[in-house]
């Protein structure tokens, strides 16, 4: 049991955490814009790469490189949208799907050119795990970014109930007619999904480099669990894709824990856990397991 | 001394580059309730969306206390005191009916929101204890009153309302058009499209018969009731035409 | 160059750009007609090749065969079995959103991955199978082959083409294209429209299998890195848009002058100084990427745009 929280659960749940913060930007944008957005894993390579060269540079700790992840990535999303997206509203929004799988593709293709393709690390050097009654050893990378992915959820849920511009985008997510009927400046609007989905990415992007490592196909990768856990949250629900995001993270670790002598699945098969969650939420809850939208 | 608020005048308006209205004439004044009604597919709807920039203008002229506002955005409308409320789809059924009066206030801040509320509440009492509930959990009439308390929410001198009884049972339509005159009283011109033509035309301070996306009549709420030629053509029954 | 190294050169293009065709073709079906979004192309075309490459190739003991069964076998069965696997995704995502197709077949294309590099017993994993036989390699050697191969994949270049006609030309490919573009009615649709776009998705996938088959053989040695899924599954994207989607001469125009563009984007990134020349992949990566873009925003109807009449969509109320 000891040994299932140690090796399992906790490395589950940072897993989850990352996805979450990944899958919060899938779902804003496919409530607020109406289209899966492809390339929001390539945003956290970005992410993840800005943060290495601040490493590089500054000499400072991956986790005091994040406001430049951030800014970089932010960047990189409004460039995005106001040449590649903006262009296409007006047509089918799978239009927009298409264009995004390019973006994926320009955005990977700028990463490996700029930084090449060998796969880097914000440190060097075995860490310490943090020993909690004498039983509970935990990573600090673990514990950072469990902390952190629990204080901005608290804060998105704030953001999204209490303030003005989160109630504005969870007005344009229910109906964007009647939200340009009562005056909303919807551009606006999409500048800001794109800005906070943005952030949460770079700083997902930055938690799966300290976790493991950065490399190029990073954020592509995690794009099937991403869609998966907005898809289990319900798409258009930020907080439904954090539980969504959790639930396939801890799902996938706990797959290759030996239960009954044996494990599950092959560790190697890990990521077919998300697609299974994925096909079984679309045969029987394609609106995913919350209700609402934005919330 | 009345004050003109909205004058549209010899307006052309419709989606893409097909007309559907034709030099129509609109007024409205200052605290009065004007109703528009007529056939379906009569460019009712057309009409208010032309008003509230909603659609292609073609010509005319269309004025909002002494400003021009032909071919402006609606985004730039809610400030300057114009808001409406669409004939369907009309709230946000996923926020609650609180958040719903508040987004009311984003595009134009009134002075003090927190008074705006209490006094829309006041208006409706119905949904002093339902302000935390989803508005898509309502029923119906109590739907059409966040609608509407979302519209005054930003202290509108004009409020385009599309249907606002469209659906409702016979006893919630006398509601509804109690609070509407309630609202017109409190200082807000109202420009309304309805079916139910006859109880519409006897709250009307003025109302205007649309046909073919042309003006057919005209004339006082009273005298429209009292007209034989719209009274066969238009009020047939009393119901919907 | 001399005129043969030309010839050469031209019949290695059009056999890559037939192969391409034939994708772009399977593609217009699911897309063009159906307006069906898969972005899982790759995996679609590695389960084609692999069934082809185990089924033809000599028995080995790096993996499951091979069978050494005729190469008419081993292209049926590639079709067959990657049409179950389109049937499987299209029964669960046809009745929603495009998008919903698109983020699974994203998956369904990652776990074929994950199959072919883990089940070595199956495939030979990351080694990839090799000694893929070629049509009448006993007969003709050299260029010769060549050229036979080339005529083989534009055969079934003109097979696919007839197919997608007919699909296209039959009374429910007409109510398709004609409710295609607008998402609510086609969430409204009832089951026998559904049960079309099942068909086109399958009808489609068989050919992307047929199509990997083909790249198996081509290169007589399959592996994990061939099925790159950017690579395949973009280059089929861009070539149908450029094309004209909906339009078959136009699937089959957009193959040929994207891999051509693709083909000299190569010329162009080997003249880069040395230390470039590394990351000249990658750079031409970002030009298709940024052709896709250009693309969609400037030449959207192609080269071929569709003939029919569209339906207007309003987008107000
Ligand atoms: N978004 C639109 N695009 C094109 N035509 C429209 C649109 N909305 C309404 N129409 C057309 O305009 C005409 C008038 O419609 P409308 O103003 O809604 O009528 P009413 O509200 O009087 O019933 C109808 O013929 C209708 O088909
Ligand atoms: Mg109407």
């Amino acid at each position: 049991m000891i040994d299932f929280i140690n090796f399992y659960l906790i490395p589950g749940i940072t897993l989850g955490s990352i996805y979450a913060l990944g899958a919060v930007g899938v779902s804003m944008i496919f409530g607020i814009l109406r289209f899966a957005h492809f390339a929001h894993g390539d945003l956290m390579t970005v992410g993840a790469y800005a943060a290495l060269t601040a490493v590089w540079v500054l000499g400072i700790p991956a986790l005091a490189a994040i406001p430049f992840a951030i800014i970089v990535t932010c960047l990189a999303a409004l460039l995005a949208d106001r040449l590649f997206y903006r262009p296409l509203r007006d047509l089918p929004t799978i239009y927009t799907v298409i264009a995004s799988f390019g973006v994926a593709l320009i955005l990977r293709s700028i990463v490996q050119t700029v930084w090449g393709t060998d796969s880097q690390v914000y440190m060097t050097g075995f860490q310490k795990p943090t020993i909690f009654f004498d039983t509970f050893r935990i990573a600090t990378r673990h514990i950072q970014i469990i902390l952190a992915t629990a204080a901005l959820t608290v804060a998105l849920h704030y953001f999204l109930s209490r303030t003005r511009l989160g109630k504005s985008m969870r007005a344009v997510a229910d109906d964007p007619d009647l939200a340009a009927v009562a005056g909303l400046d919807t551009e606006r609007i999409i500048r800001w999904t794109w800005i906070i989905g943005a952030a949460l990415a770079a700083i997902a992007g930055v938690f799966v480099g300290l976790d493991t490592d950065v490399h190029t196909n990073l954020g592509w990768n995690l794009l099937l669990p991403m869609f998966a856990a907005a898809l289990l949250g319900g798409i258009g629900k930020p907080l439904g894709a954090i539980a969504g995001g959790l639930i396939i993270g801890i799902a996938e670790e706990a797959c290759t824990y030996p239960f009954f002598g044996d494990t599950l699945i092959a560790p190697s098969y890990k990521s077919a856990v998300a697609f299974v969650i994925m096909v079984l939420i679309l045969i029987y809850r394609p609106q995913g397991l919350f209700r609402g939208r934005l919330m | 001394m009345t004050e003109l608020v909205l004058d549209v005048r010899a307006v052309s308006a419709g989606y893409g580059k097909m007309p559907i209205i034709k030099d129509i004439s609109v007024h409205v004044d200052h605290q009065q309730i004007v109703t528009i009604i007529g056939p379906n597919g009569a460019g009712k709807s057309t009409l208010l969306k032309a008003v509230f920039g909603l659609n292609q203008h073609f010509s005319g002229e269309i004025t909002f206390v002494g400003m021009s506002i032909f071919n402006a955005r609606t985004a730039d409308l809610v400030p300057l005191g114009i808001s409406a409320v669409p004939q369907t789809h009309n709230v946000f059924s996923s926020l609650s009916v609180d958040e719903n009066l508040d987004v009311g206030t984003f595009a134009a801040p009134p002075r003090d929101a927190e008074a705006t509320k209490a006094h829309i509440l006041e208006l409706f009492p119905d949904l002093k204890d339902k302000l935390k509930q989803q508005a898509g959990q309502l029923s119906g009439g109590q739907r059409q009153m966040v609608a509407v308390g979302r519209a005054l929410m930003s202290d509108p001198k004009l409020i385009l309302l599309d249907e606002p009884t469209a659906g409702l049972s016979p006893a919630y339509l006398e509601v509804i058009f109690d609070l509407l005159l309630q609202v017109r009283d409190s200082g807000v011109s109202i420009l309304m499209v309805e079916q139910n033509a006859k109880q519409a035309l006897q709250i009307a301070d003025y109302a205007y018969v649309l046909v073919n996306g042309e003006n057919a009549y005209e004339g006082t709420g009273a005298e429209l009731l009292a007209d034989d030629e719209v009274r066969r053509s238009f009020l047939g029954g009393g119901g919907a035409p | 160059m001399e005129l043969p190294g030309i010839a050469f050169y031209i019949v290695a293009f059009l056999t890559m750009g037939g192969i391409y065709a034939i994708l772009c073709l399977a593609l217009n079906m699911q897309w063009g007609f159906g307006g069906l979004f898969n972005a899982g192309i790759a995996g679609f075309y590695a389960v084609g090749a692999y069934t082809a490459a185990i089924l033809t190739s000599a028995g080995s003991s790096a993996h499951l065969g091979g069978f050494d069964l005729p190469i008419v076998v081993g292209l049926i069965c590639a079709g067959i079995a990657s049409g179950i696997v389109g049937w499987a995704i299209a029964r669960i995502c046809v009745r929603l959103k495009a998008d919903y197709l698109a983020m699974a077949s994203i998956g369904i294309a990652e776990i074929i991955r994950l199959a072919i590099v883990n089940e070595e017993w199956l495939t030979n994993g990351s080694l990839g199978i090799s000694r893929i036989p070629r049509p009448l390699e006993a007969f003709y050697s050299g260029r010769a082959a060549e050229v036979v191969f080339v005529v083989f994949v534009w055969l079934i270049v003109a097979v696919t083409f007839l197919v997608a006609r007919r699909l296209q030309q039959s009374p429910w490919g007409r109510v398709m294209r004609a409710i295609r573009d607008n998402e609510e009615t086609a969430a409204s649709i009832g089951k026998d429209v559904q049960r079309f776009r099942t068909e086109t998705f399958v009808v489609g996938s068989v050919f992307m299998g047929v199509a990997g088959a083909l790249s198996a053989h081509y290169f007589k040695f399959f592996s994990p890195d061939a099925t790159e899924p950017l690579l395949i599954t973009f280059l089929a994207w861009v070539m149908l848009i450029a094309g004209g989607s909906g339009n078959n001469l136009g699937a089959i125009a957009g193959a040929l002058a994207i891999w051509a563009i693709w083909s000299l984007t190569e010329v162009v990134t080997q003249q880069l100084p040395p230390d470039w020349a590394t990351r000249s992949s990658y750079i031409r990566m970002l030009l298709i990427g940024l052709l896709l873009q250009f693309v969609l925003q400037r030449f959207r109807s192609g080269l071929f745009p569709e003939k029919s009449p569209k339906l207007r969509i309003s987008r107000e109320k």
